[in-house]
C-alpha cells in the first residue's frame, strides 16, 4: 500500500511517502492508524490524537471506519487550511 | 475553471476574460485572499503553501461543479497558489459570474468557505519568533457546515 504524508506528518515522519506491506488484519483506516502508531515512538505521538488526523483514501476524505485494501493510496495530514 | 499554480495571477485580466467570453452576465463577484503581514503580534516573513497534487485538482473541480449545481452561474473560476509566498502576495482567487447578483455573491462565499476546510492545502508561517503550521479554525468548520443545510 502506498502511504503519503503531508505538512506536519511529512515533517515528523521525515518522508513524504512510503510503501508498506499491509497486514491482512488491517482492514480499515482505524486499524491502519493503530498499526502505524504501534510501529515506533515517533509515529505513536503523531498518530495518537485522532482529532488532529485527516485521512484520504484514493484522494477522497474518509472516516476512520472506511475499509481499505493494498491497492489504495492512503494519505495522512492535519486539518486543511486552504483559501 | 480551476487552476492550481505557483505563479501569481492578475485579477483584472481574469475578470476581463470572463466578461468578454460569456454572454448576458449581470454581475461578477470576486474574492482575493492575501498573505497577512501579522499573525497576532508576530510579523510574518513568508508563508509556504503545501498541497496534495492530484487530490487538490479533483476536489476543486468537484466543488466548482457543486456551486454550478446550486446557483445559476454564467461562469466560475478558482485559482489557488502553492509554494513560498510573502506578505501581501495573493493566495487565492474566486470569481463567480451570473445574470443575478445574489447568485454571484452567494456562490463566491460558498466556494471560499469550502476551500478553507476541504481543499488539501496546508500553510506554514515563518515569523520573527519561528515557524509553525497554521492551525485550522473551528469557526471555519461552522461556516462550511451552514451550507449543508442552507437552501439556495
Amino acid at each position: 500500500m502506498r502511504i503519503l504524508y503531508f505538512a506536519n506528518f511529512r515533517e515528523k515522519m521525515g518522508l513524504s511517502e512510503e510503501i508498506i506491506i499491509l497486514p491482512s488484519n488491517v482492514s480499515n483506516v482505524r486499524l491502519l492508524v493503530e498499526w502505524l502508531s504501534a510501529r515506533n515512538e515517533l509515529s505513536s505521538t503523531l498518530f495518537t490524537d485522532h482529532e488532529l488526523i485527516r485521512v484520504a483514501v484514493n484522494q477522497e476524505i474518509v472516516e476512520f471506519d472506511t475499509e481499505i485494501n493494498s491497492d489504495d493510496e492512503v494519505a495522512f495530514f492535519p486539518p486543511m487550511t486552504g483559501g | 475553471m480551476i487552476r492550481v499554480q505557483s505563479e501569481d495571477f492578475d485579477i483584472g485580466d481574469e475578470i476581463a476574460i470572463i466578461s468578454n467570453q460569456k454572454k448576458n452576465i449581470g454581475g461578477i463577484c470576486s474574492f482575493t485572499g492575501l498573505v497577512r503581514e501579522f499573525d497576532l503580534n508576530n510579523k510574518i516573513q513568508t508563508m509556504t503553501l503545501e498541497h496534495y497534487p492530484g487530490m487538490t485538482e479533483k476536489q476543486l473541480d468537484k466543488i466548482e461543479k457543486e456551486a454550478n449545481n446550486r446557483w445559476e452561474l454564467s461562469d466560475s473560476l478558482i485559482i489557488h497558489r502553492y509554494g513560498r509566498l510573502k506578505p501581501k502576495d495573493k493566495i487565492v482567487l474566486v470569481i463567480t459570474a451570473s445574470i443575478h447578483r445574489k447568485a454571484a455573491f452567494e456562490s463566491c462565499e460558498f466556494l471560499m468557505d469550502w476551500l478553507k476546510t476541504k481543499a488539501p492545502f496546508w500553510k506554514m508561517e515563518e515569523t520573527d519568533s519561528g515557524s509553525h503550521w497554521v492551525a485550522a479554525k473551528s469557526s471555519d468548520d461552522l461556516e462550511v457546515e451552514k451550507w449543508s443545510t442552507k437552501k439556495k
